[in-house]
């Protein structure tokens, strides 16, 4: 954001020298085993799952086993595809829009008083007044195709991502808001030399929150009124009693969720480069 | 734009240009009153350093002159006329470095000059140049946060230097670095200043590097801060960090610390700072 000419530092022998000692690394067997442990527990978890059904004899259509809801995974891959596209498309516009938004209103309220007073009362306001109940009239005011949907989606997102970003913008540096004032520079340079990118940490932050609440808003809105979406398969695979296929789609939207998630970390890591440099580095060394 | 009048303004008053003037300035804050009375002069390429007990108002004096904050009363002259919208005119270096840690040494180094118009490839291309002067070479394209105290502190003085002004405002630059750093830094800037030609106003705590560095040194009473006295150093140029143990400045040390120790006892804060 602040410049498209900046080069990764280059690691001279030098450089590393004279970092400040690392934090210790961890062995190989240890970052193995942090990966293994979380897979090893969900495994366990849908053994004792599958055995559990299985020895009870649990009708499919109250609890599906594991194997039942894979099985229905592949054999409906055509129609649960279909469903993840339209939401999928929701989740993206919306996070799109929600981002373009809570950045522009973020600017604006650490950019004025005046503004910060008028419109922040009503951004929290908007956060009080439950999504569920709101879907409804969006359904009546844009009826059944996307529109509503990404409607909701922005309402859930925009949220995190203004109030995250606006503490950024305050958090910048006050000692490097002062050298750039006494520089000359003019408040829209300070914006975009010190505020924002101070903000992106924060900003990020915020982002990942909405990543892993935008498919709620999705869903939600597909609740009230859809003719397509996971959250259309989910009630009326629910009202058939197509148990397997509903927790197929409720699996998928997990992980669209958890994809969103380590999408907008893997994003961060590319932009933020010196915050990993910060990290391996520690702060000073000594002379 | 901003050149443009200053060259101007060079070309108007020729011969002053570097000099500051503070002419009874005072400052309040709420109810504390910062700084009274001060009147300082510094005249062009001369090295001031002010001491003073922490909190007298040292950082405010620069500020002002920086134009950072308005005084509540009296005026601040710059190249020899008095200078009401002066934010910009002077390159000051804060007490913390304030290098924005995600911009690498050579992008915080043309920060000054980014801003007053010139193109970044430009102005790198002047950093890059004055970085082994510096002690960084090789780490211009470096994060700020793998560098060591004093190469930050090097390289917050390399964007001071290259914000291309007459007058350098250097609020304490090795105080946050230890004795032995602190010591190189200061025969490092010693080399450096017959090459700078510039203004040099320094905010210190160390009697010492007040003495070693500078031509005269003002020493400021405690709050409400004004000059109590200033005192040029008998030392000769060029300047050697041997002469910490010349019998002139070992006297002048003893007289300034018994000036400084006056007020360091009416603050009731023994030992400043550090």
């Amino acid at each position: 954001m602040t410049g498209a000419t900046r080069e990764r530092p280059n690691a001279s022998p030098t450089a590393t020298e004279r970092q400040a000692p690392r934090a210790p690394r961890l062995p190989d067997a240890t970052v193995a085993l942090s990966w293994l442990l979380p897979l090893l527990a969900l495994a366990v978890a849908l053994a004792a799952w599958e055995i559990g059904v299985w020895i009870d004899n649990t009708p499919r259509w109250f609890l599906p086993k594991p194997t039942d809801i894979a099985r229905e995974m592949v054999t409906s891959r055509a129609l649960l595809l279909d469903h993840t596209w339209t939401t999928a498309q929701e989740v993206l516009v919306g996070l799109a829009l929600a981002f373009a938004l809570g950045v522009m209103l973020a600017v604006a309220i650490a950019s004025s008083r005046l503004v910060e007073r008028a419109i922040y009362p009503a951004i929290v306001a908007s956060q009080a007044i439950p999504i569920i109940a709101l879907a409804p009239i969006l359904l009546i005011w844009f009826g059944y195709g996307m529109t509503p949907k990404v409607i909701v989606v922005v309402l859930i997102c925009f949220f995190p991502i203004v109030v995250s970003m606006v503490d950024g913008l305050r958090a910048a540096d006050p000692d490097a808001i002062a050298l750039l004032r006494s520089m000359g520079a003019s408040r829209v340079q300070i914006m975009r030399i010190v505020r924002v990118p101070a903000s992106l940490p924060n900003l990020f932050s915020g982002l990942r929150i909405a990543a892993a609440v935008s498919v709620i808003g999705a869903l939600v809105g597909e609740w009230v009124g859809a003719s397509s979406g996971l959250g259309y398969l989910m009630t009326r695979s629910a009202a058939q009693f197509q148990t397997p296929r509903l927790f197929a789609a409720v699996t998928i939207a997990a992980l669209m969720g958890v994809l969103l998630f380590a999408l907008v970390a893997l994003v961060e890591r590319l932009a933020l480069p010196w915050r990993a440099a910060e990290r391996r580095g520690g702060r000073r060394g000594g002379g | 734009m901003q050149t443009t009048t200053r060259t101007a303004q060079r070309n108007a008053t020729e011969g002053s240009a570097g000099q500051v003037g503070v002419h009874h300035v005072s400052k309040a804050f709420g109810a504390t009153q910062a700084m009274v009375n001060v009147t300082l002069s510094v005249e062009p390429g001369e090295f001031v350093a002010i001491v003073g007990p922490s909190g007298c108002g040292k950082s405010t004096l620069l500020s002002a002159i920086a134009g950072l904050i308005e005084p509540d009363s009296g005026e601040v002259l710059l190249d020899g006329v008095p200078a009401t919208n002066r934010l910009g005119r002077v390159a000051l270096m804060p007490q913390r470095d304030a290098l924005l840690p995600w911009r690498t040494v050579l992008d915080n180094a043309v920060l000054g000059a980014e801003i007053h118009g010139e193109t970044r490839d430009a102005a790198r291309q002047r950093a890059r140049a004055l970085l082994p002067r510096f002690g960084l070479e090789g780490f211009g394209e470096h994060y700020p946060s793998a560098l060591s105290g004093g190469m930050r502190q090097r390289a917050a003085f390399l964007r001071t230097v290259l914000t291309d002004r007459d007058v350098l405002l250097l609020d304490e630059p090795f105080g946050a670095l230890d004795a032995l750093t602190r010591r190189s830094m200061q025969e490092w800037l010693l080399d450096l200043w017959d090459e700078l030609g510039r203004t040099i106003l320094m905010v210190t705590h160390d009697v010492e590097e007040a003495l070693l560095l500078s031509d005269r040194v003002a020493v400021m009473t405690a709050r409400p801060g004004t000059i109590k006295l200033v005192e040029r150093v008998q030392l000769p140029r060029p300047r050697r960090a041997e002469m910490a143990a010349e019998p002139t400045l070992v006297r002048q040390k003893a007289e300034l610390l018994a000036a400084l120790k006056d007020e360091v006892s009416l603050t009731g804060e023994p030992g400043g700072r550090r």
